[in-house]
């Protein structure tokens, strides 16, 4: 019989950290003036929000065929936009709800800002649905109202389920970050100067004051919530998928779609967070908080889902040969050598390819080699919806009928405008909202193991515990 | 520390919560109700340029809807009868009443008599005369006791589920295709049993899928 050797957890918090020193080291962030460069990214952003809301005007006004939408391909950019916010927005649950119900602590460093993430990336795809209707003003069509038309959403369709899917999404995930902000923005309420923030505060904190009445009805309240989001994590993108499996469009109509959709949302949601969160850690001074090794646990997932990605690309080909279906087989081969060969290749390269980087340990904690990664990863993921969207329609069944899709400037607008739209939302999270859980992280703390002050060492413990 | 909030504060979220879905609910049924055609478009009865009145000529003259909407059998369209028509009998009757005016000047320079719509439809709506007149549909399913109305009023809101709820059941509002005119018909038993004898015999198929009103 061998023997192991017992190997402690690298502590999460680097640096002599204790409680009062993290509270100051978030807290601060927020009551100490913003550094010149979010006053910059700001006016970017809202220099691209104007971008995005200028087209939507014109959308609005002149209809949708300013886009570059035509026979045979009437899925453009608005629904590849749509699933690849959507798809960012699955990091964020998944790591506040999965990863908390697994007890993975590390989390805590990130799941504030994830979910933030979420939240913003989560309304940049629901613009996309509410303006590809055409005509706006009956976008309200979408859900079951009482109206003189007699007439319902048509409930066969995937089309509708995704609407309650995204939005029942949009509710929990809005939810689950409140109630893990209240005891925060309770510690900000109480260490604010001003007046007026301690009032805002003060009414977001909910009568926060901490007792243990308090904190066992909060994590109960968490608990149930991270549970009703988890299937979220699952239900929301395989709803998505039906969009494209439940109609019987070659290249489309694979059972493969949902977990593959799910794996490829996760795999670009840890993109997006590594972007995020590299820029901020280094901006705001918090490689304590989130530290090399989250970026590795973090790359390890991008490997993982990126690699489940990449199998699920080969499975559908194998499936197109297997399954003899001459329309399917071309659909694949088209992908690959047609047309929009380009797109497949640069989708194949960013999202099987580059994450296979990370069996390397060196590259895995190298934080711009990662950098550099997670963007490719997200151009990738943006690649994969177009691959699918616009090569199934461009090239079907009948070759008279086919046609070569270009986006347009409005497209292309209105894509970059998200950017704006999500960026100021981000930049006014960075500035007003405590970016780490300050609560959740001096919880895994080891000032907060209720032995940590003991005289005794861990000698006694032991024999009691074999008693 | 002093307190930031007085002791009223603990009732708002309450309150909030209970306004917020009341006013929801409150808009939801507001919509339907106040924007629904059955609100904004039933009574409406606009001044026409020459005053006729359907209740003179129809209810007490007798004249026959067709006489003048001569189209309604044949075509989509019932047809605003020309202002020959009107002179069929206005250049004896009654030719100098100054509520005829317009009529003769119409007639003097060959220029139609601007008369404002009544019953409007959506483009996108297409709704066929011809093909309801021709099952038994009465003129005065849709249009109302024309022949009591001094001004035309639109009695029904014309509504997409106005419409529907016919297709899906069109028996009790069906009569004999030599009633259709008729102002003030009743069926002479049961107006569903009759109706539905009307549908088998003229194997009627009211259609409710998209296309049967939308192309």
């Amino acid at each position: 019989m061998s023997t192991y050797e017992y190997v402690p957890e690298q502590p999460l918090i680097k640096g002599k950290h204790n409680f009062s020193s993290i509270t100051a080291l978030v807290g601060d962030l927020v009551e100490k003036p913003a550094p010149a460069g979010w006053y910059i990214a700001f006016g970017i952003a809202v220099t691209l929000l104007a971008v995005l809301l200028g087209s939507i005007g014109y959308l609005v006004w002149e209809g949708t065929g300013i886009w570059g939408l035509n026979n045979p391909v009437g899925w453009g950019w608005a629904i590849v936009n749509f699933v690849w916010w959507v798809g960012i927005g699955h990091a964020g649950t998944l790591i506040s709800a999965i990863l908390f119900l697994f007890r993975q602590d590390w989390r805590t460093a990130i799941n504030r800002f994830a979910e933030a993430m979420t939240i913003f990336a989560v309304i940049c795809a629901l613009v996309f649905p509410g303006i590809h209707v055409g005509r706006i003003w009956v976008a309200y069509w979408m859900f079951p109202l009482p109206n003189q038309m007699g007439m319902w959403p048509n409930f066969n369709s995937p089309l509708l389920w995704d609407v309650f899917a995204v939005g029942t999404y949009f509710t929990v995930s809005l939810l689950f970050w409140f109630v893990g902000l209240v005891p925060d923005f309770a510690t900000l309420r109480d260490r604010v100067k001003s007046k007026v923030g301690r009032i805002v505060y003060g009414i977001f904190a909910l009568g926060w004051r901490g007792g243990n009445r308090q904190w066992q009805n909060y994590e109960k309240a968490y608990m149930i919530l991270a549970g009703l989001a988890t299937p979220l994590v699952l239900s929301v993108h395989t709803i998505v998928s039906f969009d494209f499996a439940v109609s019987i469009v070659p290249g489309w109509h694979t059972t493969i779609f949902p977990p593959y959709f799910v794996a490829g949302a996760v795999f670009s949601g840890f993109a997006m967070v590594l972007t995020l969160m590299i820029i901020a850690r280094k901006i705001y001074g918090l490689s304590d908080i989130m530290s090399d090794d989250h970026i590795e646990k973090m790359n390890i997932v991008l490997m993982t889902t990126g690699s489940m990605v990449g199998f699920a690309y080969i499975m559908e080909f194998f499936i197109a040969w297997y399954g003899a279906v001459e329309y399917e087989r071309f659909a694949f081969i088209n992908r690959a050598f047609g047309p929009y060969a380009w797109a497949y290749w640069t989708m194949m390269a960013c999202n099987v390819f580059s994450p296979q980087f990370f069996w390397s340990k060196k590259l895995r904690r190298s934080v711009g080699f990662t950098f550099f990664i997670s963007i490719v990863v997200n151009i990738g993921m943006w690649f994969e919806r177009f691959v699918i969207t616009v090569t199934s329609l461009a090239n079907d069944y009948l070759p008279s009928a086919w046609d070569y899709y270009t986006p347009t400037l409005f497209d292309a607008s209105t894509y970059i405008g998200t950017f704006g739209l999500f960026f100021t939302f981000f930049l006014l999270f960075l500035r007003f909202f405590p970016m780490v859980a300050i609560a959740e992280v001096k919880m895994i703390m080891p000032q907060a193991d209720p032995h940590y002050y003991d005289k005794h060492d861990h000698a006694e413990v032991n024999e009691k515990q074999t008693v | 520390m002093s307190q930031l909030f007085p002791k009223w504060a603990n009732k708002i979220p309450l309150q909030l919560q209970i306004a917020l879905a009341v006013k929801l609910i409150a808009i939801v049924f507001g919509v339907t109700y106040f924007f629904s055609p059955k609100f904004t478009d039933v009574g409406y009865a606009p001044e026409q340029v020459v005053p006729y009145s359907h209740r003179l000529h129809v209810g007490q003259l007798g004249i026959d809807c067709q006489y003048c909407h001569t189209t309604v059998k044949v075509s989509a369209k019932a047809a605003i009868p020309p202002t020959a028509t009107c002179m069929n009998c206005h250049s004896q009757i009654k030719p100098d009443s100054p509520k005829l005016e317009k009529v003769r000047e119409s007639w003097a320079n060959d220029v139609p008599v601007e008369w404002t719509r009544v019953h409007m439809l959506p483009d996108y709506a297409m709704f066929n005369h011809s093909a309801h007149i021709n099952v038994g549909v009465g003129c005065e399913s849709c249009h109302g006791r024309v022949d009591r109305m001094e001004v035309v009023t639109q009695k029904q809101p014309l509504s997409m589920s106005w419409c529907i709820d016919c297709h899906r059941n069109p028996a009790p509002n069906l009569r004999p295709v030599s009633e259709v005119t008729t102002m003030g018909w009743t069926a002479p038993e049961n107006p569903q049993a009759f109706g539905e004898k009307i549908i088998k015999a003229k194997n009627i198929h009211a259609p409710t899928y998209c296309n049967g009103c939308h192309y």
